[in-house]
């Protein structure tokens, strides 16, 4: 389908009286909607000109039915003017800036010679402060008088009411040249024009009825509107006619101007809001257009699509990163369209004449009529069947899919995978695209959409892959990687001394496609780091320090080094920074996207295959401390308490030492907060002492895998001072946090130190500690993610516009230049972050050699 | 010139990308502030700080100047001592007590001699910046002052009161703080609480090349715009740094580069860069929707819909990446 026609522009403008009433196809008269037999009245809110709701009526203006006919507007005559709410602050300017006799500016020629000069000025700032200095009009000369605004609609000049005609009248002889000075386009935006005398009544379509299951129709929040504007109405045409006291008349006149600002807005400050008989306030025009559930934010920047899903992840390793496993019940629902060439015409027609799984549902004939393949209407469509044609098949094994998972933050959180149809009932990810849609398994939902033509499936498999977004632009590293079990995999794989027999190397190296068999470099045997190296390319040269090295000397550990040359695995133990950040990224910058992914998914393989085999659990074992160890963590504990004891009385006798800028129990509180932190880290040394280096708690801590160190000092060691606002706690009762401790007790265990560890427990006092310290996280986590949202809602909107330009300057939509050259380098962060040459130290070694 | 073969592509959405690349990792930022020993505490770092960047406040929660310092004054910790003691601001009621005697209508100022050898400010100097005002009434008497305002009423006495608590004696106005600290280059700087960048720079000692204010407004104030957005730039990768975000230099850059486009700091939000942006659609999409659609129907508004928000919209493609190609397959 091409493009038929292009919105160049949008203008805004008022509509005038006259315009209204060309443009009304009614003119609605009976305040009321339908008659006793539910049919639409006459000259009602609910007439058949205005459009149609109800199925099986036509449109009297154009003929159509509900689904064609988009609705007309009508229109009610006001039988006194009244004051678009709106617009009275507009019409309280006009009415400043201009004289109450001659209606011209309060501007001397010269003054108005000079503003019509003057492109861009701040109309109301100018008048403010050209219009001040003088007490009569410089063009005739009369006293102006003080006009007031008392909100939301009424005027007052000199301290006597203006009724809205007077108003009009004064807007209306406004000279279209001076109008033009004040910034407003006269032939567009009359000001009279605000003040109205023909109310539009919006299409019926656009204020639906809705039938109740009791058969009760139950009229639109717009509707009950216009039918109290108009029952007002009329009461104050019956009185005028009547001859009614002028009183009477301008209580009623001001009662339609209270119906009519409601039916704006409904929010209008200084006005009790219109309701309806349940007490609910009333939702009208403003209401509509306004805020996040608001017509512009939610129907028109937000759009609802078809072809999608949505269902549970789960993980499945097997399939490749850039494949997303769709259960059966789903491919059967979802279509893809498939244009009938001269090349295809035969799988097309086998898809046609199937009955069973892939399966053309739909074909949709050259002139457009879409028609149901039905055993029935099979020959039929048979019989023409060619070219031109497009067919709406069942989704199939590489079909190209988006994927997405919200709260969709960055451009990675929608992907393009690949279909593979599988049984079950949940949509199967590999755990390795986890990180950039920022997914787990315990429940998570993603969404799944189908795309309808073909520039949205090359542009998806051209700029969405998974394998294009293995590098994320936030910091040009590693964002498809792998985690957990992987790089514990990569760390035992590559660990000095693993070695695999023949068959198993074999096995491993099946696994990866591969079936040359290296030589064995461990006697008979075939090291991990040479297997591993199978999958490297040649040009792979690397030399970094493993995350290791931080406790640990290189030259003590030969798995500290890591030493990647010329593609084969020399030295070192891989942990998550070595693989994601050095090796990954030399592969995906070197051999570009597609071998990456290759990578990845033949690397996992091999990784998860070592891991089962080796196995890899923690016990209540692995965090159990020695009981030499836990002796000399009591010890600590008991002089971190002499210590914090010793600050206590020091500061008593106020001998403690002023830190500069704090009071003498601010010092307190800060060595206190510094001995329980030095204590904590003394602990961590403790624990890392006691449990060791084979621990798989503490490798799986120390290669990125998974839990820290601090957790096991929690669970462990202790779980040490608790803190709200990063301070010692100290809420709940009067100078102490639990009746449990003695008042002004500044003690360790009184503030909220917890000497218990996970593993034997908290007493009660610290647990009710803990959890202080506990909620104190919660509750910063929803005010977080609320004012990050917010931020990052706004940073969008400021930078959405901005745009690299030919000549790589940025520039935003009006082609104003931010920036001459992007980031000031014109490189891509996710190019520009590459090591591709071999590290400096590898190239001299070579050149020795 | 700039590398081919990883130069970034043209149409390339980079706003959205940075506006992503610094969004997305607000979630992961703490709330908590940061602990600056001796002069201020509870620097908002993090979310908070971010967020005050991004929307251009007049002036940060807790200013913080890092002066450093040059010749002499920076190798040795007594005479970094001796300009901190200088640049240091001195105000009435650090040297004295201020009390507002409402019955006979006069405030009284009792002139505390030990805080006044402290702060290095004389009995006379004082005399002197109290008669300097105007509107008071004074009255000189050893070790004390009394000044009687020449308008009575009680809530003129009230503000006359706190004028004077707060007057100005020694030092640089607003640096209420200040620490001597041995930087990394084992020379000395001053930390401060409290910025004044035009007050310090008159210090001789100061090398004015270095001193650094957290106050980016301030910077546009002093140094121009250049200066604000290199500020800028520094002050967002710092919050992101301290929080171990890493976000590329680049994002940062766009964001203060379009923060400073037009010579001022705009903020990021309805007052600022979204609130000017050419669309009326799109203004009316992101806040304030009634507000923008009665003042662009009032003024003959046209909206061009060259923003991305207008064509998402309108249901047109979007001006960005490959929707940017205006090429089109002849059809025959």
């Amino acid at each position: 389908m091409a493009v038929a026609k292009i919105i160049d522009r949008i203008k805004f403008s008022l509509f005038s009286p006259d315009m209204i009433r060309k443009m009304s196809s009614v003119k609605v008269t009976v305040p009321d909607t339908y008659n006793d037999d539910s049919y639409p009245i006459d000259g009602g809110l609910m007439d058949l000109r205005m459009g149609v709701i109800d199925p099986g009526l036509k449109c009297k203006v154009c003929g159509g039915t509900i689904r064609s006919c988009p609705g007309h507007i009508g229109h009610i005559e006001l039988v006194r003017p009244v004051i678009h709410p709106e617009f009275s602050k507009v019409i309280l300017f006009i009415l400043k800036s201009t004289c109450p006799s001659c209606k011209r500016l309060l501007l001397h020629e010269d003054e108005l010679a000079e503003l019509a000069q003057k492109i861009d000025a701040d109309m109301e700032e100018e008048m403010k402060q050209k219009s001040k200095k003088s007490s009569s009009c410089p063009h005739c000369k009369t006293k102006l008088s003080e006009i007031k605004l008392l909100r939301p609609t009424t005027f007052f000049k000199d301290n006597n009411m203006m009724l809205p005609t007077e108003v009009r009248d004064w807007l209306a002889a406004i000279p279209d040249k001076d109008l033009k000075i004040l910034g407003f386009d006269p032939h567009y935006a009359r000001p009279e024009w605000m003040v109205l005398t023909a109310l539009i009544v919006p299409a019926v379509s656009v204020r639906p009825s809705i039938t109740l299951e009791t058969g009760d129709r139950s009229e639109d929040d717009l509707t009950h509107k216009l039918v109290d504007i108009m029952r007002i109405n009329q009461r104050l045409e019956a009185n005028i006619n009547a001859g009614a006291p002028q009183l009477i008349i301008e209580d009623l006149w001001e009662l339609v101007q209270y119906h009519v600002t409601t039916y704006f807005n409904n929010e209008t400050s200084n006005i009790p809001p219109a309701r309806h008989r349940s007490g609910r306030p009333l939702k009208t025009l403003s209401q509509r257009l306004k805020g996040k559930e608001g017509r512009f934010r939610y129907n028109l920047s937000g759009k609802r699509v078809n072809f999608s899903a949505r269902t549970v992840i789960s993980p499945d390793p097997n399939i490749s990163i850039s494949e997303v496993g769709v259960p059966f019940a789903i491919a059967e629902e979802l279509t893809v369209p498939i244009r009938v060439t001269n090349w295809n015409v035969e799988d097309c027609k086998k898809f046609i004449m199937s009955d069973n799984y892939p399966k053309a549902e739909y074909v949709i004939r050259p002139d457009g009529k879409r028609i149901r393949v039905t055993p029935s209407a099979r020959d039929e469509i048979l019989a023409t069947f060619g070219a031109g044609y497009t067919i709406e098949r069942q989704l199939m094994d590489g079909d190209t899919v988006l994927f997405n998972r919200q709260p969709s933050l960055h451009r990675i959180s929608i992907m393009c995978h690949s279909v593979k149809v599988m049984p079950g009932r949940t949509f199967r990810l590999n755990p390795v695209v986890c990180p950039p849609y920022n997914a787990d398994f315990d429940g998570d939902e993603m969404n799944l959409h189908v795309m309808q033509n073909e520039e949205a499936r090359v542009e998806a498999e051209m700029l969405m892959k998974v394998h294009h977004q293995i590098i994320s632009p936030r910091h040009g590293h590693a964002i498809v990687k792998p985690q957990e079990d992987y790089v514990s995999g990569a760390y035992f794989f590559t660990k000095k001394g693993t070695v695999f027999t023949k068959s198993e190397a074999c096995q491993l190296l099946a696994m990866a496609g591969i079936t040359r068999l290296p030589k064995p470099d461990e006697g008979e045997n075939y090291s991990g780091k040479l297997l591993l190296s199978m999958l490297f390319p040649k040009e792979l040269s690397i030399k970094v320090k493993s995350k290791m090295c931080k406790t640990k000397d290189p030259a003590d550990d030969p798995d500290a080094l890591i030493v990647i040359k010329d593609g084969i695995m020399v030295s070192g133990a891989l942990e998550s920074k070595s693989y994601e950040n050095e090796i990954l990224e030399q592969i995906f910058h070197n051999r570009g996207p597609e071998e990456a992914r290759k990578f990845i998914d033949i690397s996992t393989h091999m990784l998860l295959d070592v891991i089962s085999k080796q196995g890899l659990s923690v016990s209540l074992a692995n965090y159990s401390l020695s009981q030499e160890h836990h002796k000399k963590l009591l010890e600590l504990q008991d002089s971190m308490k002499r210590e914090i004891e010793a600050a206590i009385v020091q500061y008593k006798n106020k001998t403690l030492e002023r830190s500069p800028g704090l009071s003498l129990r601010e010092s307190l509180e800060e060595k206190i907060m510094q001995i329980t932190s030095k204590a904590r880290d003394a602990a961590g040394v403790l624990v890392e002492q006691s449990l060791g280096f084979s621990n798989t708690a503490i490798i799986m801590a120390k290669i990125g895998a998974r839990g820290s160190l601090l957790n096991a000092i929690q669970m462990a060691a202790m779980v040490g001072q608790q803190a709200v606002r990063s301070k010692r706690l100290k809420r709940g009762y009067r100078g102490r946090t639990l009746p449990h401790f003695k008042k002004n007790d500044l003690g360790a265990a009184a503030r909220g130190f917890v000497f218990g560890s996970f593993k034997s427990g908290l007493s009660p006092t610290e647990f009710f500690h803990h959890s202080m310290g506990g909620r104190e996280s919660l509750v910063n986590t929803a005010i977080r993610t609320a004012r990050s949202g917010y931020m990052q809602r706004r940073l969008i909107n400021a930078l959405q516009d901005m745009v690299v330009a030919q000549d790589l300057s940025v520039r935003d939509s009006r082609g104003v230049i931010v920036q001459f050259l992007y980031g000031g380098d014109g490189q891509d962060p996710i190019k520009a972050n590459v090591k591709t040459e071999a590290p400096e130290e590898i190239k001299r070694e070579e050149h020795e050699a | 010139m700039v590398s081919k073969k990883t130069q970034i592509d043209v149409g390339e959405a980079v706003g959205i990308v940075a506006a992503q690349s610094i969004g997305e990792p607000g979630t992961q930022m703490t709330m908590r502030t940061f602990h600056y020993a001796g002069v201020a505490e509870q620097v908002p770092t993090g979310l908070p700080r971010l967020i005050e960047l991004v929307d251009a406040r007049k002036e940060p929660k807790k200013p913080i100047m890092d002066i450093y310092l040059k010749g002499e004054a920076a190798e040795s910790y007594e005479k970094a001592k001796e300009v901190a003691k200088a640049i240091e601001c001195t105000t009435l009621d650090k040297v004295a007590y201020v009390e507002e005697d409402f019955d006979e209508k006069k405030i009284l100022i009792t002139l505390e001699k030990s805080e006044m050898d402290a702060e290095g400010v004389s009995e006379s100097d004082i005399q002197k910046r109290i008669k300097g005002l105007s509107g008071l009434h004074v009255e000189i008497k050893e070790g004390t002052i009394t000044a009687k305002p020449s308008s009575t009423s009680l809530r003129n006495i009230r503000r006359m009161t706190n004028k004077l608590r707060q007057l100005h004696l020694k030092g640089v106005e607003r640096i209420s703080r200040t620490i001597v600290v041995k930087g990394k280059d084992g020379k000395y700087f001053i930390r401060t609480s409290g910025s004044n960048l035009a007050g310090v720079l008159k210090n001789p000692h100061v090398d004015g090349s270095r001193v650094y204010t957290n106050d980016v407004q301030e910077i546009c104030r002093v140094f121009g715009v250049e200066a604000a957005r290199n500020a800028l730039v520094r002050e967002i990768k710092q919050v992101l740094d301290m929080q171990n975000l890493n976000v590329d230099i680049r994002h940062c850059m766009l964001l203060a580069d379009s923060m400073t486009m037009d010579g001022a700091i705009k903020s990021i939000g309805r007052h600022g860069l979204s609130g000017e942006k050419a669309g009326v659609l799109a203004r009316a999409a992101f806040e304030e929707t009634v507000k923008h659609l009665i003042n662009a129907a009032v003024r003959g508004e046209e909206d061009r819909l060259i923003g991305v928000t207008e064509n998402i919209i309108v249901g047109q493609t979007v001006p960005v990446g490959t929707g940017l190609v205006k090429l089109k397959m002849k059809l025959d």
